[in-house]
């Protein structure tokens, strides 16, 4: 492989390291503004000439900032599809940016420039995508920092914005604002007590909407939801942020509940679930993703009940990164194929479980 | 089978219609159905706009007058029956283009088409003096809150407001 995700601070994943508040529940939140150029088809009508142009523009304004001044910048377009799998898989782009949602289909002058917590994703479905990423539940500071890189790309760029509608994008659903901010957030005590449902549908009764752990379109594994605004226009940023935090607050507040009373009224089922989980994790030799979520959900949970303590929140983040296609296969050091893939998986998730008991312990190897 | 209304293309959908307790079937191609404003299921799936974009054919675009629905954007071509099939407008002028179909879009997904957030300002010359200053202000008063002058930042705040 070319890429060398080592340009980007801690290889982009510092997100990962639950030092963010709440992070034993919220993994991360993320915060995107949808800005585009003045006088230019938006990316997906806009010829490949004009799409050259934009990425031009956007990505020398965006080495002229503070912020991502040395950052990491990758074409898209000149990458291999392993390549475009593993930015993805590390969020650092969009399914769509990263050509995946079809077979083969990058579109030409598709870029990113990116220091791993902020970043722009140029010419994706519109041609700046603003993007945040932190630790936990952090919405504040992500908009901050995020707020501090709108303004330096927007006076160095002419940013298309009309008086009424606010700025303008190629989906009205994102008009106004442009902002759409996630939580991902881990909810098996809500799932365990069926209470998720009612949560679920509450949420669109206020405005907010679910999706799966890589957003629009994608499925809900291993009790992950990703929790953000359904609406971007008519309220201002505060607003929308606010109110999505307030709810997430709320959210958080009914899953430590959830977790009491399963602590309280079924004690030895949820030890017997979570340690199974870790029994699996620890010794199987071949698991698909999806079940490697689903385990690894249990065993986040056990952590989160202090069922489990040799491992760390870390950890199990990192694992949830590592174990998908492309990273395997960046460890390997080649292409995978289908039937490889799971045992590669399990030894991976073996050896880190592994080494995480061995330091808890103080000896190599050793189970509690 | 070829389609019912252009009597061209391939017919891809069958309508089956109960009115009166009569049942008719029309058959139709991918193109014509979209134009009837037929949801059809692949466009449901890859497009959760779609109701609003159906209901926006029958509806606010009915209303007008035949003439005075603009034929497609000057800038980029794009036309009111792209929108609705792929549920994306084609530049930043098209808001401008079909402005009343948009505001009355924007308010059902929205419930508001007046943007009240953080204003763009322009990079240069097109910025008028209250602007420039105000986003000066702006820029001292943040430096000020960082660096926890709140004396300072009081100050400005007062400013801002009396330009706002």
């Amino acid at each position: 492989m070319t890429i060398d995700l080592t340009l980007i601070p801690d290889g982009g994943v510092s997100w990962l390291d639950a030092s963010g508040p709440d992070s034993h529940i919220v993994l991360s939140t993320r915060i995107r503004l949808a800005r585009n150029l003045q006088g230019r088809a938006f990316s997906v009508r806009a010829a490949g000439a004009d799409r050259e142009d934009i990425l031009a523009q956007v990505a020398a304004a965006g080495e002229r900032t503070r912020i991502l001044k040395d950052g990491a910048f990758f074409r898209l377009d000149q990458l291999t599809r392993l390549e475009r799998q593993l930015l993805h898989e590390r969020h650092l782009v969009s399914k769509e940016l990263a050509g995946l949602e079809h077979v083969g289909d990058v579109r030409q002058a598709a870029a990113v420039l990116t220091n791993g917590a902020l970043g722009v994703m140029i010419n994706e479905e519109d041609h700046l995508r603003v993007q945040s990423l932190q630790s936990g539940f952090a919405i504040t500071k992500a908009y901050t920092d995020l707020e501090r890189l709108d303004t330096d790309l927007g006076a160095r760029l002419p940013v298309a914005f009309h008086p009424e509608f606010g700025y303008l994008t190629s989906c009205p659903t994102n008009t106004g604002t442009g902002l759409r901010a996630s939580v991902l957030i881990h909810l098996p005590g809500l799932v365990l007590t069926k209470e998720i449902a009612k949560v679920l549908q509450g949420l669109s009764q206020v405005g907010l909407t679910f999706r799966g752990l890589y957003g629009e379109g994608s499925e809900v594994v291993g009790n992950f939801f990703q929790l953000s605004n359904q609406t971007t226009l008519g309220k201002s940023e505060e607003e929308l942020l606010d109110h999505l935090g307030k709810i997430v607050r709320q959210v958080i507040e009914y899953e430590e509940q959830a977790r009491a009373v399963l602590q309280r009224d079924a004690p030895a089922v949820i030890a017997d679930k979570v340690w199974r989980a870790y029994g699996l994790l620890r010794y199987a030799r071949s698991l698909s993703f999806e079940e490697t979520m689903n385990l690894l959900s249990g065993v986040r949970l056990g952590v989160g009940l202090n069922l489990i303590t040799q491992l760390s929140v870390y950890s199990l983040n990192k694992l949830m990164i590592f174990t998908q296609p492309a990273h395997l296969a960046q460890m390997e050091n080649r292409a995978l194929t289908d039937p490889e893939l799971p045992i590669s998986r399990a030894t991976y998730v073996r050896r880190m479980l592994e080494s995480d008991a061995a330091r808890a312990s103080g000896e190599p190897g050793r189970d509690p | 089978m070829q389609c019912d209304n252009c009597q061209e293309r391939e017919a891809a959908i069958h309508l089956t219609q109960i009115v009166d307790n009569k049942v008719t079937t029309v058959h139709l191609c991918e193109q014509c159905a979209a134009e009837k404003g037929v949801n059809t299921g692949s466009s449901v799936a890859k497009f959760p706009l779609s109701d609003f974009l159906a209901s926006l054919g029958k509806g606010a675009a009915a209303a007008l007058p035949a003439g005075a629905e603009p034929r497609e954007c000057t800038f980029c071509g794009a036309t009111l029956q792209d929108f609705r099939e792929t549920g994306r407008l084609g530049c930043p002028h098209c808001y401008e283009t079909f402005e009343p179909h948009l505001r009355d879009l924007l308010r059902r997904l929205h419930g508001s088409s007046q943007h009240v957030g953080e204003v763009y300002l322009p990079p240069s010359r097109a910025q008028s003096d209250s602007q420039r200053q105000l986003s000066d202000l702006r820029e001292q008063l943040r430096r000020a809150v960082d660096s926890e002058n709140f004396e300072l930042a009081a100050e400005l705040r007062d400013r801002i407001r009396v330009l706002e």
